[in-house]
């Protein structure tokens, strides 16, 4: 890191060429999964909403670790924390929404 | 003023050893950034619940061109590489380059949101607009908030690339605007993902 000022800015923290590449034929792969799985016919209905969604998760994952550049170091941790809060916000929010609605939707026989 | 004094000694500091930290002003733009990830968050979530209330209007499955949606989502995920590349040789100080890239990034952003305006032209002309059902107005809020985002990113790229065009380096204080688009543009590509994945595969399903 230290020997060439040239080469420190395009360092882990930033990405490289490789990095970008990996995560973009990952995200390929993932996206090209994510079609097949449905336009295939292959699973049930049911079957295929449990694969779309683990395909998205693993496909976020990637995208904030190779273009985000997320990662777990001490200079991070804050992008990180506050990242985690949101990811929980949201899977509070679209969870209990789903939940609620769900159960309503049952007690007032709406559907 | 604030911005001048967070940055000189960045400057300092990347001069002499490798160790760089991030800008506060990155920072405040990734707490933004939480803060729209929850915005999605609220309208995916009315997007779950009236996804199957149709008032006697078409269902996804006869609404979504999936051929489209492909073309949309392999141009997003293009267009975030190119950001990508563009973010890599401003590192290394290539504004030309920089300025290239980001050139290729926009005109695909462009594309995208010309395919998008695109598909819902020709819903509303067939009489399938926000007002036709409760599905069809949790989708145009859902995907019109996102292609509103791509728009946004889409005018900040074409103001950073107008004021780099000038002689002068790339400067620190211009490096954290492309660091923030950047997190803007891979951010939007994100919230893509769970549009193709939820709205349209699990709406033709």
């Amino acid at each position: 890191m230290t020997q060439a000022p040239t080469t420190t800015m395009t360092g882990d923290s930033h990405g490289s060429y490789p990095s970008y590449l990996i995560g973009f034929v990952l995200a390929v792969i993932l996206t090209v999964a994510s079609f097949a799985a449905v336009m295939s016919h292959a699973l049930s209905p049911g079957m295929a909403l449990a694969a779309l969604t683990v395909l998205a998760v693993v496909q976020i994952v990637v995208h904030l670790v190779f273009f985000l550049h997320m990662n777990t170091s001490t200079e991070q941790s804050w992008n990180l924390m506050c990242f985690i809060f949101a990811a929980a916000s949201v899977i509070v929010i679209i969870g209990g929404t789903i939940f609620i609605m769900h159960d309503t939707a049952i007690n007032m026989m709406s559907r | 003023m604030a911005h001048e004094a967070t940055m000189s000694p960045l400057a300092h500091a990347d001069d002499h050893h490798g160790e760089h930290h991030e800008s506060p002003n990155v920072f405040g733009f990734w707490l933004y950034l939480m803060t729209d990830c929850v915005l999605f968050g609220s309208i995916f979530a009315a997007f779950a619940v009236l996804r199957n209330q149709y008032a006697g209007g078409p269902s996804g499955k006869e609404l979504f061109d999936l051929t489209n949606v492909g073309i949309e989502t392999a141009i997003l995920l293009f267009s975030s590489i190119t950001y990508g590349f563009a973010s890599l040789n401003a590192l290394a100080k290539n504004k030309k380059m920089v300025l290239l890239w980001l050139a290729v990034t926009f005109v695909l952003g462009l594309s995208f949101v010309g395919l998008e305006l695109n598909e819902f032209s020709s819903m509303i002309a067939e009489g399938n607009g926000p007002d036709r059902s409760a599905f069809l107005s949790a989708f145009f809020t859902l995907v019109g908030t996102h292609g509103l985002h791509v728009t946004c990113g889409l005018i900040w790229m074409a103001v950073l690339m107008v004021q780099m065009m000038g002689p002068q380096d790339l400067s620190e204080r211009m490096m954290n605007k492309l660091a923030c688009l950047s997190l803007f543009w891979h951010f939007l590509d994100i919230v893509w993902i769970c549009v193709f994945s939820f709205v349209y595969l699990a709406g033709v399903m």
